[in-house]
Formats: structure tokens, sequence, C-alpha cells
């Protein structure tokens, strides 16, 4: 049995199963047995995955509204988002939401990991609270701020009169622009532990003789930080950047459980406003052309990181 | 005092940090903790420190237990996120088998999709999955989210699992070939035993996903007797009246312990889930 020689077998992936030695059937072969494999994953990713998509596309060109098939009306949905000032308003709130939140997750988490790799006493037990905002249901973490930001029971407002900083309560959720502040704050708690543990992971990798021939040639604490610590988390760093805007530009249970996209939409962003078009007015065509909006930043990153990860991978 | 200033340095650089750090980030939980244990009739008190409890009291969770739905929508979440993870995971298993070891047509390119699945976020795609699952007359039973819950868990799970398989090893498959194995008897017996730990993480990862998923749950389930924890807690026990805060806070707070806990035992596992799934891919 020539080709079960160790190198050929390992140059290639396991052949040794076909040549007639053993029965081709259809799960010996690799063809036939990837495939094989493949299908029951892949059947569900397509009717509940790929199959909406695409009806997405289509619904988003008909006047559907739910309960009622439309009519194929072109890209009127979109034309019509663009002179809607509550969608302006909407893509203008989004793309603050992720661009002002993803920078403060990244500095915050870095500076976490970092305190975090030094040596504390309970560094386990602090390690696994200061994650729990990331792992506990945001729907339900939400509503810990939704009460937090109350404007008759905020402890916030309590402590500055407490203080005689102000005289009557702060309504941060029901004020324009303190509305999207506060929800924002409420974003970067959960999401800066995210950073921390993804970074945590990277700093473990640096070895430490590196820091020590750095210490030993000179090098000072800030130095071997941009010097060694930097160029090695780097990676990290920017894939969990890039992945963290696709899910706070798609962001949906914060904002629902905060304002629902209030006050006077000062909030809402693609994932709500899709919602409250699409779902609570019934009109699912026009609510399928504002999800579709995100469609190319999301596809933008998307390809940016899976080339990055290529990159690496190779 | 000897060392005063590198132990003063590290007060400036580590600790202080750290104190803001949790402050900030378990702020919410301890606030929750506060208001679900004092009557809330305390809550109006202008006089009482709202940060403390001033009359402990345990009438929050007994109302959610004997006036709401909570102990059926605590039921609700556990069978959809254990069905869903033993669905996606099966799946995962077969997918990450076949990518990592197998040669066959397309491979490659259904690798690099089940990656580009893995960032479909669901907002993108709620609107015309909601017609999809209405057209299965799916709505308001379990089958809704054990069916879509693995848009996003099998993706992800089958990334890891990929990765992990490849640390396996060929050479012991290859023995258990020459022995006679079948192709899936070396899966099943060979290399499934040895990715136990990376099977446990993407269960762990899985079932949180699961537990936490709001929005496919709320459009799905919010109609029926079928709510799970996050959704019933935040379209059933917000209300006008005020009183309701205490066992709202007790809700979110119940809904969140288990979680807590799967992830306080097995913290290393869902910390390598979580950077197989985000860092690695």
């Amino acid at each position: 049995m020539p080709d079960l020689h160790p190198a050929a077998a390992r140059a290639g992936p396991l052949s040794a199963g076909g040549r007639g030695t053993y029965p081709r059937s259809l799960l010996e072969r690799e063809p036939s047995l990837g495939l094989l494999l493949m299908l029951p994953g892949t059947l569900l990713l397509v009717i509940f995955m790929a199959y909406p998509f695409f009806l997405g596309l289509w619904l988003s060109l008909t006047d559907s509204m739910i309960g009622h098939a439309g009519r194929f009306v072109g890209l009127l949905n979109f034309v019509n988002l663009i002179n809607d000032s509550i969608f302006r308003q909407t893509a203008r709130n989004t793309f603050i939401y992720a661009l002002v939140t993803v920078p403060f997750k990244l500095v915050l988490g870095l500076g976490l990991a970092l305190v975090l790799n030094t040596r504390i006493p309970f560094r386990n037990a602090i390690r696994a609270g200061v994650l729990m905002p990331f792992i506990v249901p945001t729907a339900l973490s939400s509503l810990g701020w939704l009460m937090l930001f109350d404007p008759i029971f905020s402890p916030f407002s309590w402590l500055l009169k407490h203080w005689g900083l102000i005289t009557r309560n702060i309504n941060f959720l029901g004020t324009p622009v303190l509305a999207i502040v506060s929800v924002m704050i409420a974003n970067i708690w959960r999401g800066t532990p995210f950073f921390a543990i993804t970074i945590l992971a990277g700093l473990q990798a640096v070895p430490a003789e590196l820091h020590d021939a750095a210490a030993i040639d000179g090098a000072g604490a800030w130095q071997r930080f941009w010097n060694v610590t930097v160029p090695i988390i780097l990676g990290v760093m920017l894939v969990s950047t890039l992945f963290s805007i696709i899910m706070t530009f798609a962001d949906f249970q914060l904002i629902y459980v905060l304002t629902k996209g209030g006050p006077a939409n000062e909030t809402h962003i693609f994932g709500t406003y899709a919602y409250q078009i699409g779902l609570s007015a019934t009109a699912i065509g026009q609510g399928a052309a504002i999800a579709l909006y995100m469609f190319p930043v999301l596809a933008a990153l998307a390809i940016l990181l899976l080339r990055y990860l290529r990159r690496e991978v190779a | 005092m000897v060392g005063s200033a590198s132990m003063g340095r590290r007060i400036l650089t580590v600790y202080v940090p750290l104190a803001l750090f949790l402050v900030f980030l378990l702020l919410p939980f301890y606030w929750m903790i506060v208001v679900s244990l004092k009557p809330p009739t305390d809550l109006f008190n202008l006089r009482f420190n709202p940060f403390f409890i001033q009359h402990f009291t345990l009438k929050n969770y007994r109302y959610l237990f004997q006036e709401t739905a909570f102990v059926v929508w605590a039921k609700n979440t556990l069978v959809v996120s254990v069905a869903a993870t033993a669905l996606a995971l099966s799946c995962s298993v077969l997918i990450g088998y076949a990518l990592a070891r197998l040669r066959f047509p397309g491979g490659s390119a259904m690798g690099v999709g089940i990656f580009l699945a893995y960032l479909v976020p669901p907002t993108l795609l709620f609107l015309p999955l909601a017609q999809v699952v209405a057209g299965l007359h799916l709505y308001n039973t379990y089958w809704a989210l054990i069916f879509t819950y693995p848009t996003f868990l099998i993706p992800f799970g089958s990334w890891l699992l990929m990765g992990y398989f490849r640390t396996i090893p060929r050479e012991i498959e290859e023995c258990a070939l020459i022995d006679g194995s079948s192709r899936l008897g070396t899966l099943f017996k060979i290399v499934l035993p040895l990715s136990l730990p990376g099977i446990l993480s993407a269960a762990i990862f899985s079932f949180t996903l699961s537990w936490n998923e709001f929005l496919y749950a709320l459009i799905f389930m919010s109609s029926g007797p079928l709510k799970t924890i996050p959704v019933g807690t935040v379209s059933d026990l917000i209300k006008a009246d005020v009183l309701f805060w205490g066992p709202l806070m007790a809700s979110a707070l119940l809904g969140s312990v288990p979680i807590a806990v799967i992830y306080t035992f097995f913290v290393d596992h869902y910390v390598s889930g979580l950077t197989a799934g985000a860092v690695k891919g």
C-alpha cells in the first residue's frame, strides 16, 4: 500500500480509504462524505438564512404589508427612505452610535486587560466579575440601566441632588442628545469586557522574555508597551474592533429596551427603525429596505475581516 | 517607607483604575440587587439613601414566582436553549470535521460561506425571516427558535470545532483507518472523544447565546405563552405602575443567574469559545 506511506499521507488529506482497498461507499469517499456531512447544517442555513436574505431583497423592492403580498415597485422604498427625515436621522444615529462607542470600548478594554494582566489579588474572581456585563442577557441588564436612567428613581440624579449640584431630576432618556449619550454609556459598559477579554488573551501570548530583554536593553515601561506589547496584540485589537463595529452597527436590544428609538427618534438606529416600520407599522417591504441599507457597511467590514484573517492563516 | 515610591506608583497605575473599572462594570448589578431586595414603597422615600437596603425583603421574588409567569418563561428558555444547542452542535460537529479533514468539491468556498454567515447580524434578516417562520406555521412554537437559533450557532460552532479538530494529529486517525475503521467510525470513536474540551466550549457558548437571544424570541414568541425570560420580563413586567421595579429587577437578575453560574464554572472554556469565535475567526 504505497499511498499509506506517512509522507504521502501527510501531503494530502486522508485518501487511504479509496484505491479499492476499502469499500468505496458514499460514506468512505471524501467528496461524497464531505458533502454529506455539510448537508444538515447547510440545509438549516439555507432555509433560515440564505433564503430569507433573498426574500428580503425581493420584499425591499415591493410595497408589501404584513399579510398582503405587495407589487413590485422597483427602488421606490430606497428612494423614499432617503427623503425621509427620520431615516436620515436613524442613519446618522447609527454611525454616531457605532463610531463613538467602539473607540471607547477599545481603549477601556485595553486598559482593563493591562490591569488584569498584572499580579493582583483575587485575579480570577475579578476577571470573572468584570466580564459579567458581556455575558448576561443584554435585554435584562439593560433593565438595570433603564432604572439607573429613570427620570424619577435614577440614583445619579439622587446623588447630584444630594451634593447640591442640581435641583431637579435629570431625564436621561427623555432629553435629546442626553438620550443617545446615555444609551452609548450602556453600550460601552456592555462591550468593554469583550475587548478586555480578547486583548487579555492576546497579552498572555506576549513572551515574558521579550519584556525582560527589552528591560535589560534599557527600555522603560512605556517603550516596552509600545514596542513589545502593542505589535503582538495589534492583530487581536484589529479583529475585535471590526467585529465590534459590526455588532454595534447592527444592535437592537439595548436601544429597544432603553428608549425604543425615542425621544423624537433621537436614538433610532437601523435595527430599531426597521422593527418599528416593518413590524409595528406592518410595512414589511419598507422595513426590509431599512435593514438592507446596513448591508454595504456590513459587507465591507466582513470583507476586511476575512482578508485579514486569511492573511493570518496563510 | 521602603519601596513606597513603587508602591504608590502601583496604586496609581493598577489599583485606582481597577477600582474605577469595578465600580463602572458592577454598578448596574449592585443596583439591581439592592432594588430587588427592598420593599417598593421604600423607593419613594427620599430620606433613604437609594444605594442601600433599609428594610430587607424577599417580597419581590415571592411576587415574581407567584403572580407572574416567570417559572414558565424559565422553562421555555431552558427547553429552547438546550434543543437549539443540541441541534446546532450536531450540525457543527459534522461541518467542522468535513472542513478540517476532508477534501470535497466546494469545500473551501463553503468554509468562507460559513465564516461570512457568522458575521450576519439578526437585525439584517429578521423581517423576511418572520415571513418564513409564519409561512411554516412555526409562530409561537418552540420550533420557531430551535430552527432559527442555529443560524448564528452553527457558523460559530463549526468554526470553533474546525480549529479544534485540526489540532488532533492525523496519524491517530490513519492508524484506525488502516485497522479497518470507517470514516464515520474514526470521527465518533477517535476524534470526538479527543475533542471534548472544544465541544464543551462550543456547547457552553451556544447555550448562553441561545439563553440571551432577544430579537427573534421577541418577534416569534411574544403573542403566546412560550415567551423566554428576556422577552417575558421586558414585555410583561414593564408596567406604567412604578411598583413594578422590584419584581422587574428580581426577574432580570434571576434570568441572568444561570448564565453567570455556568460562566463561573467554565470560565476558561467560555473564554476560549469567545476568543476562538471572535479572534481567530
